[in-house]
């Protein structure tokens, strides 16, 4: 799972579409599952899976006949070892919709419907699946269904999903690799521990000793809190070690970005 | 089953849930029997007046006109209505993220634009059966002259429907194109008989589908007699099928290039904007 991290206006949106065929790049080279997005024919596009931000469509429609439908559509393209379509019932099932499989689509909440629109995404097993801003608008509750959701499909089989998002939490929290966009370039690439470490060095370290609280911030904590047990042994109570949040690094880095220091920003970045 | 044959087959299905969609639901059902029940009414009222010239009641001549307008209007404006508002709540888009989808949907859509033409013809000639006499709905002959009609002016008007709605890009825009076609309709001879309009206005008339399918559906539903109300005083079959299958070759000619053209356009952000612009009207 690829994360696509960047502030509003950072070109997430415009990258996911040239990737998905929707829009034409302007210069460059683009391939996806080894084809030109601007050339990919329907057996191509049977291989991926699209989720955009908002859909309201087939609001008339029924959960489950609406799956079996668009489900349809991929049947001559599955193979043996890759059927196509999903069943519309497991896949009600797998997205947690069940119970709303006879509702009519309109009657669906906002975290429902895009947890619908994932179904849809998913119904022709993709190889690829785009998910764009899956989140927005999402309360803390929705927000977290809709991650065990996702986790659950990249456990599910071999797909790759592509995700973009504007949180920073939620690029951690769901995928392996992170790529930060700001202003149509990429200014970090990394797994996200990897990124985490080289955007924030120093860690908040405390403690208690003799009733005293204590707060340190050390380049490198785990030597820190060894030299402190070497020193103090037994005495050490309520250690509490924490990386400093990767958002503090990742919102300074975007400011500089549009304030126009980006390439120093970059550099600098790369450098750390 | 290739996947071509495979995504027919699945508009086809579409085409039946939706239809079962409209059937099902009071808001939709409405749609079909509201022009047809104002048009009955204006009809009753005037049920004294004959068509000039002859003793032939004015309003029984306006039944197989409306059925040939009801035709005519479902064809341009209700699948072009459709696309318009189907791009703006993504079901154009979604569509085209699916293998062929774009085929399905365009079959799903024109099922559906039978189906509808079919019901809406259905309710008007039973309406007319019950409360106007002089229908020749017990001759198959008439039957079947309705059915080559009805089915050239869905394949006339249908394809022209779609090209317009890919040519506008808003809802909004269909509002605006209400006005010209209300006027069109006044002058197709659909309530009146269009001889009695002056000779320039009866040109403009007879350029567009709308009096071409009145006149094909009077000449199917009424006595040969009223064929001398008509211009030429003949229900003038060849020039029918000649203006009719102009309109549908055009039709077919340009509506999968302007499809595939607005296909193309067709992304997340230009339909979140097209939304947008929406929503503004209505805040």
């Amino acid at each position: 799972m690829l994360a696509l991290l960047g502030p509003n206006g950072a070109g997430k949106t415009t990258t996911i579409e040239i990737l998905e065929g929707f829009r034409m790049r302007s210069a460059g080279e683009v391939r996806v599952l080894g084809v030109d997005p601007a050339k990919g024919d329907e057996a191509w596009r049977a291989r991926l899976g699209v989720v955009l931000q908002s859909w309201r469509d087939h609001g008339k429609w029924k959960v489950r006949e609406l799956l079996d439908n668009l489900g349809r559509y991929y049947a001559p393209y599955g193979t043996p070892e890759r059927k196509r379509p999903y069943d519309p019932d497991d896949l009600v099932k797998t997205v947690g919709l069940a119970e709303h499989a006879n509702k009519k689509i309109s009657s669906l909440s906002g975290g429902q419907r895009r947890r619908m629109d994932v179904a849809i995404g998913i119904v022709g097993r993709p190889e690829l699946l785009f998910l764009d801003e899956p989140t927005a608008g999402f309360d803390p509750h929705a927000r977290r269904e809709f991650h065990d959701l996702v986790h659950r499909l990249s456990d599910l089989e071999d797909t790759t999903i592509l995700l973009t998002t504007h949180d920073l939490d939620e690029a951690e929290k769901l995928a392996d690799r992170i790529l930060i966009l700001a202003d149509g370039a990429i200014i970090a690439d990394g797994f996200a521990d990897q990124l985490s470490r080289r955007m924030s060095t120093n860690a908040e370290v405390k403690w208690t000793r003799g009733g005293q609280h204590f707060v340190d911030a050390p380049t490198d904590a785990t030597r820190f809190v060894r030299e402190l047990f070497d020193q103090y042994g037994e005495e050490i109570s309520d250690l509490e070690v924490r990386r400093a949040s990767l958002e503090d690094a990742y919102m300074s880095l975007v400011h500089q970005f549009e304030s126009g220091q980006g390439e120093t920003a970059a550099r600098e970045f790369e450098e750390v | 089953m290739s996947p071509m044959t495979t995504a027919v087959r699945a508009g086809v299905r579409r085409g039946a849930i939706e239809i079962r969609q409209t059937l099902t639901n009071a808001g939709d059902f409405a749609n079909y029997i509201f022009l047809p029940s104002v048009f009955f009414i204006v009809m009753y009222f005037l049920r004294g007046n004959t068509v000039p010239g002859t003793d032939f009641s004015l309003s029984t001549m306006t039944i197989p006109s409306v059925v040939g307008l009801q035709v005519a209007f479902g064809g341009l404006m209700g699948l072009g209505g459709t696309l318009i508002m189907e791009r703006e709540d993504g079901t154009l888009l979604r569509a085209k993220a699916i293998p062929n989808g774009m085929l399905g949907y365009l079959v799903g859509k024109v099922v559906m634009g039978v189906e509808q033409a079919l019901v809406a013809v259905t309710i008007i000639l039973i309406l007319g059966a019950f409360l106007f006499d002089g229908l020749r709905l017990g001759s198959p002959g008439a039957w079947l002259t309705l059915a080559w009609v009805l089915l050239l002016g869905l394949v006339a008007t249908m394809p022209m429907g779609a090209v317009l709605g890919s040519l506008f890009s808003s809802s909004r825009s269909i509002g605006f194109m209400s006005l010209p076609v209300m006027g069109l309709i006044a002058i197709s001879g659909i309530f009146y008989p269009i001889t009695s309009f002056p000779v320039w206005l009866q040109w403009i008339g007879q350029v567009f589908p709308i009096y071409w399918l009145g006149l094909g559906m009077r000449s199917a539903l009424l006595p040969d007699s009223l064929a001398s109300v008509e211009i030429g005083e003949s229900w003038r079959h060849l020039e029918m099928v000649g203006v009719l299958g102009v309109w549908a070759v055009a039709g077919l000619i340009l509506a999968p290039i302007v499809l595939r053209r607005m296909a193309r356009r067709e992304s997340g952000s230009s339909m979140a904007v097209g939304r947008e612009k929406a929503m503004q009207r209505w805040t």
